[in-house]
Parts: structure tokens; C-alpha cells; sequence
């Protein structure tokens, strides 16, 4: 176990390398440059190379990347030259949002998924298990943004059921959590209709194999078959898409932070790219790729947790 | 006195497109109490059928239009499932032929040896003593500590050590071993035997022991049902029924054991045809069409005729040679 793990944050760790690295040469070249940004139409040429020489943007693009990893692992993620505050501040003050909004998505992806999927396997061919299969469809098929700016008019414009805009009151976890319950549910409901559509399939495999026909030979009640036997090893592809999954809801997040008007990541990322603010950009990426890829490899670690024949075999 | 388990006439249907799938007809089988009765036959025989039918767990498309099966006089083919539940791996149990699927791969030893106790009164520990005091029994080294190890860390024998410990824990009156030793090499298969046999002596019970291995069945039964295209063809002792048999299918079944065998042949022998289309059998013998005997009366239904004491074969012409 220990062995698995140490390879798997080795593994991590060379993604974010990569990754990081393969996104600041992309920015470097993508059209549109920092000093016309931040400087306006009537700087000086001068003043421009002085400012690209500031920011070592004259540097060939591996000088810039191994400037940029040796600054970062001084610590130092740069300074927000749009706002003049260092890039950590913005991008720690706009994590716990994201993380909040990502773990929130999970939630309700984990919690309804698994259960429609499990409910629809054990009711295998009846209408409910029909209509459970066109809603998981639908659920994947739709937008996020799309269910976002909905959900946003059903519920609390038309309904008022939830706050409109926000993240809630600093230090009041009831108004957090209020604020947060749509944003999350728009995010997850994609999520919702994979889990459950996994959950599904791998539920009726398991119910076919040898060992749930045991556990019935020996007189065990259906719902400890079905809701233990089956589905602790029915929810283990879905722990895994879970993991992966978060790339995409971090993604999402960037829509849903816009649309419900919320501090995060997503919209840190959007202001800055539209801003060419680079630093910040590299920053907020760089923590948005660690998380990912930590919650990815969580993901990992309960699922090897959860199934022992994984444990050993790495 | 009341037989252990009790088959009559058992009929068991499937419902398939092409119409209904007779995989069982007016099976008889009576295993006494304490005794062992082995169930003979190639694939396809019926032999997962009836098994499923005795727990009574067939699947949806099956349907039961005849027949009875009783449990120490108890009938178990019109139980309520709530009894069902509690006879199953309490009152009859079954050891499965695959010890490598049939243990759930996520849960510990103890912990499904735990869970087929739910009904029993006690705690936790006790119930674990009594798995690690059944796994010790079954000759599985470090009892206790296997209760905490998982089923894909020991070998098949192992595994199929702990299945038999699983049916035993409950002392049930019947067992049903279904091919318990075909996925085991050889070296293994008599020691399971051995243990079968111990443990039977132990507890008392009565197995059902079904293979298609004719070395295993004379080596552990009392008696031997050959059963062909879910028909019980020929029951009786089973050294009568073996080196005396009176069906023609019985008889080639045993010319075809490679164990028999004393000399390397080029091909194994072989029963020549296959199974009959089990939705639409022949009227009158189901073995009329792979049989060198075979005449026109053979499309009557045969009887019963008895060749030895307690030993009957299915056949219009039964005996050594024929008649």
C-alpha cells in the first residue's frame, strides 16, 4: 500500500510538471501581448522592452518555464501586476471556493448517482429504471452553464428558494452552504447521470457473478445482497470516473462561478486570461492542475481502500 | 424414516423463444439421512438446475410445473421466502464448484462467514470464534488470522477449503457439493474428498454430490443417480450401478472415462451425436437417438426395469448385453 502510493504522488507530481509547463508555453503564444494589456496603445517602445525585461518575457520559452519552476518552488507564485498583490493571496483566497463548489458537485453527483444507478439495477427493465435511463442521459447531455442559468431561474428567481448571486456570508457556514447548494447542483447533475449510468452497469454485472448467487445460497436478506455484497464492488468504476470527473467539474466551475457570481478559481482564471495577466494565470492553473490531480489520486487511494485485490497487486 | 432430501418427480421449465426449455423432467432422487448420493452426468444434464431448484433460486423465466422437493418432510417447493432464507445455508447448504468467483472479492473471510450467522444470537467475537473454530476444522493454517485476509490472497485449495468451512459452519442437515474439485488440480481433489468425508462424518449430514467426474463419485458415494438431458436415466449402488450398469448411456458414459484408460489411445473415446433439442425432446426414451440399441419401441416411454436390488435403469432394453 505504501509502495502504491508513493508511486502514484511521483506520478502526480510529473503531471503537474507537464502540464504546467505545456500551458505556459501555449500561453506564451497565444496572440495578444502583456505590455499592450497593462501598458495601453501610447506606451513607448521603450517602456515596453523595459517592462518585458522586468518580467523576463524576452527570455526564450524554457528559460521562462525554468524561471517560472524555480520561482515556484522558492514559493514565490509572482505578483498580480493588474491589482499589484502577490498571486498566491488571489489564488489562496479563491481555492477554498472552488474546492467548496468541486467537493460540493461530488456530493451530489456521488449521492444521487449511486442511488438512481443502484435503484435502477435492482429494478431492472421496470418504467422507473426507464425513466431513470432517459434522465441520466439528459442529465449528461445538458450544458452545465445551461442548467446553471435554469436552475438559477427556477429556483430562485421564480421559486426564491436560494440566493441568486455569491458566496455567502465570510464565517457563517449555514449561509455558505445555502449559497452553495445550486451552483454545486448544477455542476453535478452531468455527473449525476454518469455515476448512475455506471452504477448501473457495474451493479448488474456484479449481480450475475458466482458470489452473489453464494451470498443468496446461504440465506442472506436481498437488501444485504444487493445495497453490500453488489454494491461495494459496483461503486468502484464510479470512484474512479469520480476522480478523473473533477477535471471536468473544475471546469464547469469556471461557468458556474460566472453566472452565480461567486469568487473562485474559474473566475480568477477568466479574468486573467481575458486580462493576459500571466502570473496570475500560471498561478491560478498550476493550484487548479494540484488539485485535480490530488483529487485524482485520492480517488485512487479509495478506491484501493476499497477494493483489496488493488491493494496488493501494486 | 423421513429422507433427508427428497425429490419427486421434478419437472423444471425455462421459458425461451424457441418455446419452453425442458431441463428437467420427473426427476426422483432420495437422499437419506447421513448418506451420500452423487448426481452423474455431462454438461448440460440439468445439473445447475437442479441445484437452483432445491434453494429454490431459479431464475425468473423458470417455472415449476410439477414435482415436489422435501427437506427432512418439510416441503420446500411451496415455502414462504422468509422460510426459504432461513433454510438456505442453515438447513441446506452448497459448496460451489468455482472458489475462485464464488467468495465476494471485497469482503474479508471473516467477514462473510460473519454475515451467513446474522440470524444466530451473539456478538461479533463469538461469531468469529465460531468461523476461525470452522476454518481450523477444514485444516486452513492460522484460523484466526485468515479471518482478516481476503479471498484473492489464498489458493484455490484454500478458497475451496473455506467454502466448505462456509457450508459446514451452520451444521446443516443437507450439503450440496456442486463439482466442488473440478477447478482443483489433482493432488487436491482427493484431499477435499477426504475432508468431504470428515466433515460429513462430523456433522452428520447428508450430501449431494454432483460431478461429472465418475473416479470422485465412486470414491465418496453411497449411491449414484446418471442423469442425461435432465433425465434420471439409472440410479443405484455405486459400485452396482459402476461395474454393472444397465442403461446403454451409463454404460457408454463409463467406456469414455479417460481414467479407465490403460493403454494411449490416439482419440478419447466419445459418445457419437449430442444432446437432444431439450425444447422439443423425443417422445418416449431421451437417449434413443445417440443409442445403439435403439429400436421402435424406444419412442414408448421406458420403464423403470430393475437390474439389481435398489438399482433400476431407465431402458426398454437394459442390462450387460442388452435384451
Amino acid at each position: 500500500m505504501l509502495r502504491y502510493t508513493f508511486q502514484r504522488i511521483v506520478l502526480a507530481l510529473a503531471i503537474v510538471f507537464f502540464a504546467i509547463s505545456a500551458l505556459y508555453t501555449v500561453m506564451i503564444t497565444l496572440p495578444g501581448d502583456p505590455t499592450t494589456v497593462l501598458l495601453g496603445p501610447r506606451a513607448t517602445a521603450e517602456i515596453r522592452a523595459d517592462f518585458r525585461e522586468r518580467m523576463g518575457l524576452d527570455n526564450p520559452v524554457y528559460v521562462q518555464i525554468a524561471q517560472f519552476w524555480g520561482r515556484i518552488l522558492t514559493g514565490d507564485m509572482g505578483t498580480d501586476f493588474n491589482r499589484n498583490r502577490p498571486v498566491a493571496e488571489a489564488v489562496l483566497n479563491a481555492l477554498p471556493h472552488t474546492m467548496a463548489l468541486v467537493f460540493g458537485a461530488i456530493f451530489w453527483s456521488a449521492t444521487l448517482g449511486i442511488l438512481l444507478g443502484a435503484f435502477s439495477a435492482d429494478n431492472r427493465g421496470s418504467w422507473l429504471d426507464r425513466i431513470s435511463g432517459v434522465l441520466s442521459v439528459a442529465f449528461i447531455a445538458a450544458p452545465s452553464f445551461v442548467v446553471a442559468l435554469y436552475s438559477l431561474l427556477v429556483f430562485s428567481v421564480w421559486l426564491r428558494w436560494f440566493p441568486t448571486i455569491g458566496a455567502g456570508e465570510p464565517g457563517d457556514i449555514m449561509s455558505r452552504l445555502y449559497h452553495l447548494a445550486l451552483p454545486s447542483f448544477a455542476i453535478g447533475l452531468a455527473w449525476v447521470g454518469y455515476v448512475a449510468r455506471i452504477v448501473r452497469a457495474s451493479m448488474l454485472e456484479a449481480l450475475g457473478e458466482n458470489y452473489i448467487r453464494t451470498a443468496r445460497a446461504f440465506g442472506l436478506p436481498r437488501r444485504t445482497v444487493i445495497y453490500n455484497y453488489a454494491l461495494r464492488v459496483a461503486i468502484l468504476p464510479a470512484v474512479q470516473v469520480l476522480g478523473v470527473g473533477i477535471g471536468g467539474m473544475l471546469s464547469s466551475a469556471v461557468f458556474a462561478e460566472i453566472v452565480f457570481s461567486r469568487p473562485g478559481l474559474g473566475s480568477l482564471i477568466y479574468d486573467s486570461v481575458s486580462g493576459r495577466n500571466y502570473p496570475v494565470v500560471m498561478g491560478s492553473m498550476l493550484v487548479a492542475i494540484g488539485f485535480f490531480v490530488t483529487c485524482a489520486l485520492i480517488a485512487d487511494l479509495i478506491n484501493a481502500a476499497l477494493d483489496p485485490r488493488h491493494r496488493s497487486k501494486a | 424414516m423421513t429422507a433427508a432430501l427428497q425429490i419427486d418427480d421434478l419437472t423444471v421449465h425455462y421459458a425461451t423463444r424457441e418455446g419452453a426449455l425442458q431441463a428437467l423432467r420427473d426427476v426422483s432422487i432420495t437422499v437419506p439421512e447421513g448418506k451420500i448420493v452423487g448426481v452423474v452426468g455431462e454438461s448440460g444434464c440439468g445439473k445447475s438446475t437442479l441445484i437452483n431448484a432445491l434453494l429454490q433460486l431459479l431464475p425468473e423465466n423458470a417455472t415449476l410445473p410439477a414435482g415436489r422437493i422435501t427437506l427432512e418432510g418439510e416441503d420446500v417447493t411451496h415455502a414462504s421466502t422468509r422460510r426459504l432464507r432461513q433454510m438456505r445455508g442453515q438447513e441446506m447448504s452448497v459448496i460451489f464448484q468455482d472458489p475462485m468467483t464464488s467468495l465476494n472479492p471485497v469482503l474479508s473471510i471473516g467477514r462473510q462467514m460473519r454475515d451467513i450467522q446474522y440470524r444466530q444470537p451473539g456478538n461479533r467475537t463469538e461469531k468469529d470464534r465460531r468461523s476461525a473454530n470452522m476454518l481450523g476444522r477444514v485444516g486452513i493454517p492460522d484460523p484466526v488470522g485468515k479471518l482478516s485476509a481476503y479471498p484473492h490472497e489464498l489458493s484455490g485449495g484454500m478458497r475451496q477449503r473455506v467454502a466448505i468451512a462456509m457450508a459446514a459452519l451452520m451444521r446443516p442437515r443437507v450439503l450440496i457439493a456442486d463439482e466442488p474439485t473440478t477447478a482443483l488440480d489433482a493432488t487436491l481433489e482427493v484431499q477435499i474428498i477426504e475432508l468431504l468425508k470428515e466433515i460429513q462424518r462430523e456433522i452428520g449430514c447428508a450430501i449431494l454430490f454432483i460431478s461429472h467426474h465418475l473416479g470422485v463419485i465412486a470414491e465418496l458415494c453411497d449411491r449414484v443417480v446418471v442423469m442425461y438431458a435432465g433425465v434420471a436415466v439409472e440410479e443405484g449402488p455405486v459400485e452396482d450401478v459402476f461395474l454393472r450398469p444397465g442403461h446403454p448411456y451409463t454404460i457408454k458414459l463409463i467406456e469414455c472415462d479417460p481414467g479407465r484408460l490403460k493403454v494411449r489411445v490416439a482419440d478419447l473415446p466419445s459418445i457419437p451425436g449430442s444432446l437432444p433439442d431439450l425444447t422439443d425432446p423425443p417422445a418416449g426414451c431421451i437417449f434413443q437417438d445417440r443409442c445403439e440399441r435403439a429400436t421402435e419401441i424406444c419412442a414408448t416411454p421406458p420403464p423403470r426395469a430393475p437390474q439389481r436390488p435398489g438399482h433400476w435403469a431407465a431402458c426398454h432394453h437394459s442390462g450387460p448385453e442388452g435384451s
